[in-house]
């Protein structure tokens, strides 16, 4: 586990990187540090391999002071993938990816093996690359050899400097999702900077959100997007996927409140002269104290036209589902959908049948349009 | 064409002597090139890491090299002497400027995220420099000795001024002797040295460029 304890940074020319940074980074998880650029996220990530030395206070691996440990046999415990991809160009796939063991002086065979597991790893034959130089592979590829060159020395700790910034929109998902499969494997400590929320929600277990040399808010990605701490945060966010992850509405905000009822003892004309006027091809039947009935569909009364006597208690037929105020309306989209309805009723409980409105697919449809605004004029 | 003849007929007669100031020539350039390539990459080193330093050793370099050649071995004779080691010190001093300036050119154009990638993975300032820096100047590096050596192989002709052999010799003896062959016979074997150096560490400098392009 790595633990930073009060650190401030001031550089030489008086800017303060970092103030009073508290945080620990949660062992075999992808823990994102996020911000806008010069908020002190990547400074912050590489107090780690002592890259920058904290002006105060003390950073901690598994309760060891680091501060106390040799730079250079500190750094080889832990791997480092950089920006801007950062394999050494005049060295092969192979002495890439070997750089950290033959600086450990592992035995050449363990060296041999290690490197063709890794290449395996990311689906790069060891025959085919092995030997190449960086600047014949691909972005997508150079920056896979860059994070098995950080995994050569199995450290237990892995520090990545944005390091799908600088790869097109295709590959960036490509590697992270293989990121995202390949540490469900071997579970190491991530730190991982980047400015891209996209891909901090996508990736990390836990985000940790900073401005201006402060942590803002940390958690984990879902309680970030539900629990923002503030302003700063939401604009951060943005709005967009802010509203994506707001709690489902209910069925109240989205439901048809005074759709076309009718009372039990309506006659069947009248019904029907009813429907003409208001252009709906069923009724809904409560009585007087507003109790949920039935609903009268119109080839049921249709059927029954003739017979003069008959009212709508005759033709009605009870509802099959109902929900109460306060569903969300993902229940009754799913009642909708799985039963073929053109409508939910919606009662004030299950218990009393009050009636109080209507979720149609019309309702969900202007729900879905409030959520997701146009684009403009794109839509036809 | 008569002269062409005689140039040819004088150089075959003589092909043994020719050899031999040739062999010297060459042994002058390149004692003078290798003592300047092991000074000049340690003071383009020092250059390069120590900002403080490099102007003050780049001005000292460019000063010896404007000296003009003659001035300069003659001022090296009234220390060192005559002969083959003085001329070969003054070759010295003149290849030192090209090989200081381009390690120092070669090793500020090292990306710095591939020296921070060298240090991130946990070598120390001298493997960094070894593994990683001096590699990836090297092309820098070549060029700079090329430079240096086709200056070197064109100032080594004076070298009998001050009483060093090469080439320079022949081409000194024919102005003595108003003998229009005997410089030809010196002058172009000396130029084709030039030439030679010139074409062999220039393809030597782009196979290395290409190789750490990246």
């Amino acid at each position: 586990m790595i633990r930073l304890e009060h650190i401030h940074k001031v550089y030489e020319d008086g800017f303060r990187a970092l103030e009073d940074i508290n945080l620990e980074f949660t062992e075999g998880q992808i823990n994102v540090l996020i911000g806008p650029s010069g908020c002190g996220k990547t400074t912050t990530m590489k107090l780690i391999n002592r890259l920058i030395n904290p002006t105060k206070g003390k950073v901690y691996i598994n309760g060891e002071d680091i501060s106390k440990i040799n730079p250079v046999s500190l750094r080889r415990r832990i791997g480092y993938v950089i920006q801007h991809v950062g394999l050494f160009p005049h060295m092969t796939i192979f002495n890439n990816v070997a750089v950290v063991p033959k600086l450990l002086k592992w035995e050449p065979r363990r060296i041999e093996r290690r490197v063709n597991e890794l290449l395996d790893l990311v689906g790069l034959d060891p025959e085919t690359y092995r030997d190449r130089y960086p600047s014949e592979l691909s972005g997508g590829q150079q920056q896979r050899i860059g994070v098995i060159r950080a995994l050569a020395a199995e450290p237990s700790i892995i520090l990545m400097d944005e390091p799908f910034s600088a790869l097109d929109p295709i590959s960036r998902e490509q590697l992270q999702d293989e990121l995202i499969s390949l540490q469900e494997n071997i579970q190491k400590t991530i730190v991982f900077v980047t400015h891209d929320m996209d891909e901090a929600l996508k990736i990390a277990d836990r985000i940790i959100l900073m401005k201006a040399g402060k942590v803002i808010q940390e958690g984990s990605p879902e309680k970030i997007l539900r629990h923002p701490a503030n302003d700063f945060v939401k604009d951060f966010i943005g709005k967009k996927r802010l509203k994506q992850s707001e709690k489902v509405p209910a069925v109240d905000e989205v439901m048809i409140e005074n759709p076309v009822t009718a009372y039990p003892t309506r006659g069947l004309a009248q019904s029907i002269s009813l429907m003409e006027r208001r252009r709906v091809d069923s009724l809904i039947v409560v009585d007087k104290q507003k109790k949920l009935k039935g609903y009268a569909p119109i080839f049921n009364i249709l059927e029954k036209y003739t017979e003069e006597e008959q009212t709508l208690a005759d033709v009605m037929k009870p509802f099959e589902h109902v929900v109460e105020q306060g569903t969300p309306v993902t229940v009754a989209l799913d009642l909708m959908s799985t039963h073929q309805l053109p409508y939910v009723p919606v009662v004030r409980s299950q218990q009393d049948h009050t009636f109080v409105g209507v979720v149609t697919r019309g309702s969900m449809v202007r729900l879905m349009a409030d959520v997701y605004p146009g684009q403009g004029n794109e839509g036809v | 064409m008569s002269f062409m003849v005689d140039l040819l007929a004088y150089m075959v007669n003589h092909w043994d002597l020719l050899l031999k100031l040739a062999i010297e020539h060459v042994l002058m350039v390149f004692f003078g090139l290798i003592s300047a390539l092991v000074v000049g990459v340690i003071l383009g080193v020092i250059s390069a890491r120590y900002d403080r330093l490099a102007p003050v050793i780049l001005s000292i370099a460019n000063v010896i090299q404007i000296i003009p050649s003659l001035a300069l071995l003659a001022i090296l004779m009234l220390y060192f002497g005559l002969g083959f080691y003085t001329v070969t010190v003054g070759l010295f001093l003149y290849s030192l400027m090209p090989i200081i300036r381009n390690t120092y050119v070669g090793l500020n154009e090292v990306d710095e995220h591939i020296s921070e990638a060298g240090r991130g993975v946990g070598m120390t300032a001298f493997q960094l420099l070894t593994k990683v820096q001096l590699p990836l100047a090297l092309p820098f590096m070549m060029a700079g000795l090329r430079v240096a050596a086709v200056i070197a192989v064109g100032v080594a002709t004076i070298a009998p001024f001050i009483g060093g052999d090469g080439l320079g010799r022949e081409i000194f003896n024919g102005i003595n002797m108003r003998n229009e062959i005997r410089i030809y016979a010196g002058a172009i074997p000396s130029a084709a040295l030039a030439i030679i150096a010139d074409f062999t560490l220039g393809r030597l400098e782009n196979r290395l460029k290409n190789r750490t392009e990246s």
